[in-house]
């Protein structure tokens, strides 16, 4: 996306040696150490990092704030030749919200529940005295409409929880807009949404930023989508900076290894494995639909097949009832209708009529390792209770045992078998969790969303370690996820699901080469890609296909 | 051990304080009785001697009984009455808290029913109820305030575990097939410690103003068991003259409140993780 | 706007459900009396005839639910039934003592509330000042004092060496207002002090846990000024932690009334209950527990339904 004066504008915002330390239990650390940024009006600077980077903290220092717990220590932030360093507090005030503003990663969130969405809109131009109110709120609807909000002219008039987050979040673009500032900071405004509804609030963005002449610096951990965006990108890791220059020069050539890193990240894939030979699969879901509290239908008729030693990947987005399936296999939720089937035999609905054998031949590891495993115990507590509850091994036995486990997952027993699981990194804790469920030597493990809380680099590491272990061990896997990406990697079969229907499924190679289902097509089509035209070139078609009148879905009923 | 004094060294002056004031009546309850120069309910003298005079540091009360040996006496008593009652209220809703959230379904509902009603009865009123209907003697004000107050602990226990209770790992002992003894004791439990302690400091502090409240009411601890409640009705009168000996046992009660006060406020300080500072 | 109306009537009618249970707890209490009640008044001399004649009277030989019945029925007619003590309509008994308390809780409640808020308020706003310090241990000192020593320290300072206000206070109806207040001044002082701790401390408490909100942040991002944030955005979310703290604190303030209304000798509603307690005088003290229940549950339904009609979430439904 290239601005209307090119480079070679005027500097809108310059930091120099931006230093900004953080607090954790009465000590002060530096979490940014000495970053350059300049920024040039009309320019997209996309903030590329994983967490810990410091690109919401760098983000939001430009507009001289520090999040409580923060603290700007050190170096220079100019804005319009105007030191806000040294700015007084009256001076900041006027200057945020009406020169710069702030696009906030949840909009939900950031929403005040008492009022209307119009009223918080117009509050920022009238309170600057910029506008009056009639005019301004001519102009939210105005705005609503380039934003391609449904109904513009009421929409401002609900309150934020009776619209939806995609269209929150669209709201919320337009409220920066409001006193049509020089700079706009995006933090990460659509890492919470699904991957439908994205390209709808990226091309928004995309649309009213260049119409404005507006800079912006784009925060996100997702290189595809900042690539959309960005002329200009940084990359971070830690607080520094590990890479800069213009967007398609850096995607096109890398300089720096971690860069090469993120880039490669989409592109691990494994070959579909040979079918399963056996009669039986190993796990049936058969025509179960399930509810819950008897009135809201989550599962409507779904069956699936997994065969042995296979991977098979659940992928749908939010309200699929992907993972409401999930807890139906496990005996959380017993189904309406329809049953589970294990190796042939079918299994008691709910969990608590099911014997411990039955409960030891599927285990489940979870998306959040940091709930995901009890603060208070040990690793060795962790690993060692399956262990000792399904096995019976005790003393030297289980130890032994224990020590074997943290060997494939590849974590030093001595180092991990004592420690805590607050002393452990996210990507750590995983596996801890993937030891765990391993402990039980089941023969069906289902993952629910286990990299989708994990920094990239690190949830590649996890894939590979799961097909590693499916290798040697010849575990099945469910794998479900709301990430093309992933399953592209390391399924077999995919079944895709929407509002709690199975929409199509089967082969890897099958789903993804077309025909497809619409919704199919619009999940796959919907992931970014590198490539900076990707999202251009996927509005023109689509718009093209609507066109010659096919049908084509472009969103997922919102 | 190095972590216990560190943590000591950052305390407050406030939190130390009240540790030192807790150690303190905790000794004076446990071996003051052992170094008292009278009996507790002794009567050594003519009523009212003023403090100082004749041997009695702090004078005599109404009946002629040492005032320091019925203070001390009194430390025995009050803070071992409300001390059973608070540990008593504590295991009944404490394990009925934790309960609820375990078996949820019918069992949660019923109890929550069932506290819901027991609180829609402000405690000072339903006590006084029950107390004129069975009278007033130590197991049964102990039983009455426990059962009372175990409401309070029902419901904090309850809405701290239900926090514990939904994360993954307690559905992953479910799955495993814990039992719901494994999964109170060795899951949820370790998880709530922190609230549920400083709870028993704040919960230690209601019982024990509130049995010196009965009991200077005239319904609570009676004569001649030194009590500190009792102590200040028995000589109160003297208020009108100006002397200040029956603010000696409330300033008693008081100064420990305000000790366990301070501590558990900056317990919850700690272990709740408010950042303070701007 | 019906989902609203249907909630607050489902609150009301749990409400009332409630006062019904409350009412049968305090009538079923003296069921459970060990022994035979009749004999304990009259005293171990009184014959055999003599007790059943009681008996007969106070209806006790009336099997329970009829009793209990009758017990409501009475009550919704304004008749407590009689005092075994005097042998007088309780209703008379109460009637006076519970314009007292009413008073007296009215003139704390008005002292302690404003300032209570005023107070919590500012220091949430200036948290962590020396003021916030400084007022957070001194509140954490008042809610230790149990209710009897911060009244007697008043009747020392301010009656006994000061002479500005009576120990005791004697109020009768033949007096006027300013000398009802008057009177009433050192146990109502007594009250806020104790109350206004208590509230300004939770007031502190949501008004920080608000100001944590993610929406605050934005408005300081939007560049409102200071005040706007506070009026504009913090106060309408503030309302319903803001009436539950009241409320809860008014329940509190039911309940001090008792103690400090027998510290001063107050003709109070407390003051009879426990003379009754003391006495045993079952249809006093079942009336007045009644009494004190029922407000107790009116507040409280109050705090529910205020907080239902202040939730925008409910107000304006998807």
């Amino acid at each position: 996306m290239t601005s209307k004066n090119g480079a070679s504008g005027e500097v809108l915002l310059e930091m120099r040696g931006l230093r900004i330390e953080g607090q954790s239990e009465d000590q002060w650390n530096e979490i940014v150490h000495g970053v350059d940024v300049t920024l040039r009006r009309g320019e997209v600077l996309g903030l590329i990092g994983e967490s810990g980077a410091g690109k919401s903290t760098i983000g939001i220092a430009s507009m001289g704030f520090a999040r409580p717990g923060c603290r700007i220590s050190g170096g220079s932030i100019v804005f319009e030749g105007m030191d806000l360093r040294a700015a007084s507090d009256e001076q900041l005030r006027k200057l945020r919200g009406s020169r710069i503003a702030y696009v906030a990663q949840s909009a939900a969130a950031a929403f005040n529940p008492a009022h209307k969405l119009i009223d918080q809109y117009t509050e920022t131009p009238v309170q600057h005295g910029v506008k009056h109110k009639g005019e301004a709120e001519k102009e939210a609807m105005e705005l609503y409409r380039r934003l391609r909000l449904p109904d513009p002219e009421n929409i401002g008039f609900r309150y934020p929880h009776q619209v939806s987050g995609g269209q929150l979040q669209r709201a919320m673009t337009a409220m920066a807009m409001a006193c049509r500032p020089d700079l706009i900071v995006f933090d990460e405004p659509t890492t919470a949404l699904d991957v439908t509804t994205q390209i709808e609030v990226l091309a928004a963005i995309k649309d009213v930023v260049h119409e404005f002449n507006t800079a912006a610096i784009y925060i996100t951990h997702d290189l595809a989508v900042v690539a959309q965006m960005a002329d200009r990108i940084m990359v971070l890791r830690y607080g520094d900076l590990v890479e800069e220059g213009n967007a398609r020069d850096m995607l096109a050539n890398p300089k720096e290894d971690y860069t090469r890193q993120l880039l490669a990240v989409r592109s691990y894939k494994k070959e579909e494995a040979p079918p399963d030979e056996s009669p039986v699969p190993l796990l049936e879901v058969r025509n179960v639909t399930a509810s819950y509290g008897g009135k809201v239908t989550v599962l409507e008729d779904v069956s699936v097949k997994v065969g042995r030693g296979r991977t098979v990947a659940v992928v749908g987005e939010s309200g699929s009832g992907k993972s409401t399936l999930a807890r139906v296999i496990t005996g959380l939720l017993p189904p309406s209708e329809g049953s589970i089937l294990f190796d042939g035999e079918e299994l008691p609905a709910s969990y608590k009529r099911r014997s411990r054998d039955q409960l030891r031949h599927a285990q489940m590891i979870y998306q959040m390792p940091d709930t995901a495993l009890n603060p208070r115990q040990k690793i060795r507590d962790i690993i060692g209770r399956p262990v000792s509850f399904y096995l019976g091994l005790k003393g030297a036995a289980r130890e032994k045992r224990i020590r074997e486990l943290l060997a494939m997952i590849e974590m030093d027993p001595d180092e991990f078998i004592d420690r805590l699981p607050g002393e452990l990194s996210g990507g750590q804790k995983q596996r801890i969790c993937i030891a765990r469920a391993l402990a039980a030597e089941p023969e069906l493990i289902i993952c629910d969303e286990v990299t989708s809380a994990l920094d990239q680099l690190v949830a590649e590491e996890i894939l590979k370690l799961l097909q590693r272990l499916q290798d040697e061990l010849g575990v099945t896997y469910l794998f479900i996820t709301h990430d093309l990406a992933t399953v592209r990697a390391i399924s077999d079969e995919v079944v895709v699901m929407l509002q709690g229907k199975v929409v199509e499924q089967g082969g890897k190679a099958d789903i993804f080469t077309p025909p497809h289902d619409p919704y199919t097509d619009l999940l796959l089509s919907s992931v970014p890609e590198m490539d900076p035209d990707w999202l251009d070139a996927l509005l023109a078609d689509r718009a093209a296909r609507k066109a010659r009148g096919e049908k084509v879905m472009d969103s997922a009923g919102q | 051990m190095a972590q216990i004094w560190k943590l000591l060294k950052s305390a407050p002056p406030t939190a130390v304080f009240g540790m030192v004031v807790i150690v303190l009546y905790i000794f004076i309850a446990v071996f003051g009785p052992m170094l008292t120069p009278y009996g507790e309910s002794e009567i050594v003298g003519s009523q009212f001697i003023p403090r100082g005079e004749q041997g009695f540091i702090l004078g005599t009360d109404n009946l002629g009984r040492d005032m320091l040996t019925r203070l001390i006496y009194g430390a025995r008593n009050t803070i071992g009455i409300a001390f059973v009652t608070t540990c008593l209220a504590f295991l009944i809703g404490g394990v009925l808290g934790l309960l609820a959230t375990t078996l949820g379904g019918w069992a949660d509902q019923l109890l929550g029913r069932l506290v819901d009603v027991l609180m829609a009865i402000p405690i000072l009123i339903f006590a006084l109820l029950i107390l004129t209907i069975t009278g007033t003697s130590v197991p049964v004000l102990i039983l009455v305030i426990a059962v009372l107050d175990s409401t309070r602990v029902f419901r904090l226990a309850r809405s701290v575990s239900m926090n514990i209770v939904v994360l993954d790992f307690v559905e992953a002992a479910r799955l495993r097939g814990e039992g719901t003894w494994w999964i109170i004791t060795r899951e949820i439990l370790p998880n709530s410690m922190p609230p549920l302690v400083a709870e028993f400091g704040l919960r230690f502090c209601f019982v024990f103003l509130f049995i010196s409240a009965l009991s200077f009411l005239g319904l609570g601890i009676q004569p001649p068991t030194a009590d500190w409640g009792s102590m200040v009705r028995d000589n109160a009168t003297l208020i009108t003259y100006g002397d200040i000996t029956p603010l000696l046992p409330a300033a008693a009660i008081a100064l420990l409140t305000v000790g366990v006060n301070f501590v558990v406020d900056w317990f919850l300080h700690k272990t709740s993780g408010i950042r303070d500072d701007k | 706007m019906a989902n609203i109306l249907k909630m607050v009537a489902q609150r009301l009618t749990l409400g009332l459900l409630t006062l019904f249970v409350v009412s049968l707890i305090i009538f079923l209490g003296v069921e459970l009396l060990p022994g035979d009640f009749a004999q304990e008044i009259l005293g171990q001399s009184a014959t055999p005839e003599t007790v059943a004649a009681f008996r007969r009277e106070l209806g006790l030989d009336l099997p329970a639910h009829t009793r209990y019945l009758d017990w409501l029925g009475g009550i919704f007619q304004g008749d407590f039934g009689k005092s075994f003590a005097s042998g007088r309509d309780v209703s008379d008994l109460i009637g006076g003592r519970l314009l007292n308390t009413l008073f007296l809780a009215a003139v704390a409640a008005a002292i302690s509330v404003p300032v209570a808020m005023a107070l919590g308020i500012l220091a949430a706003l200036y948290r962590n000042t020396i003021f916030d310090r400084t007022i957070n241990v001194f509140t954490l000192t008042s809610i230790s004092f149990p209710d009897f020593f911060v009244a007697y320290i008043l009747i020392l300072f301010l009656s006994v060496s000061w002479n500005i206000f009576p120990s005791i206070s004697n109020v009768s109806s033949d007096l006027g207002f300013w000398q009802h207040v008057y009177r009433v001044i050192l146990p109502a002082l007594t009250l806020t002090l104790v109350i206004i701790a208590h509230m300004m401390r939770m007031t502190r408490a949501a008004i920080i846990n608000l100001l944590a909100s993610p929406y605050i942040e934005m408005a300081m991002l939007k560049g409102i000024s200071r005040s706007r944030i506070v009026t504009h955005h913090a106060l309408p979310n503030a309302l319903a932690p803001i009436i539950n703290v009241i409320v809860i604190n008014l329940a509190f303030l039911v309940v001090g009334v008792v103690v400090v209304e027998v510290v001063f000798v107050y003709p109070g509603l407390g003051q009879l209950l426990v003379d009754s307690v003391s006495k045993r005088d079952i249809p006093v003290v079942q009336a007045s527990c009644l009494i004190f229940a029922a407000t107790y549950i009116l507040l409280n339904l109050t705090a529910d339904v205020l907080s239902i009609l202040t939730n925008p979430r409910l107000l304006h439904p998807k």
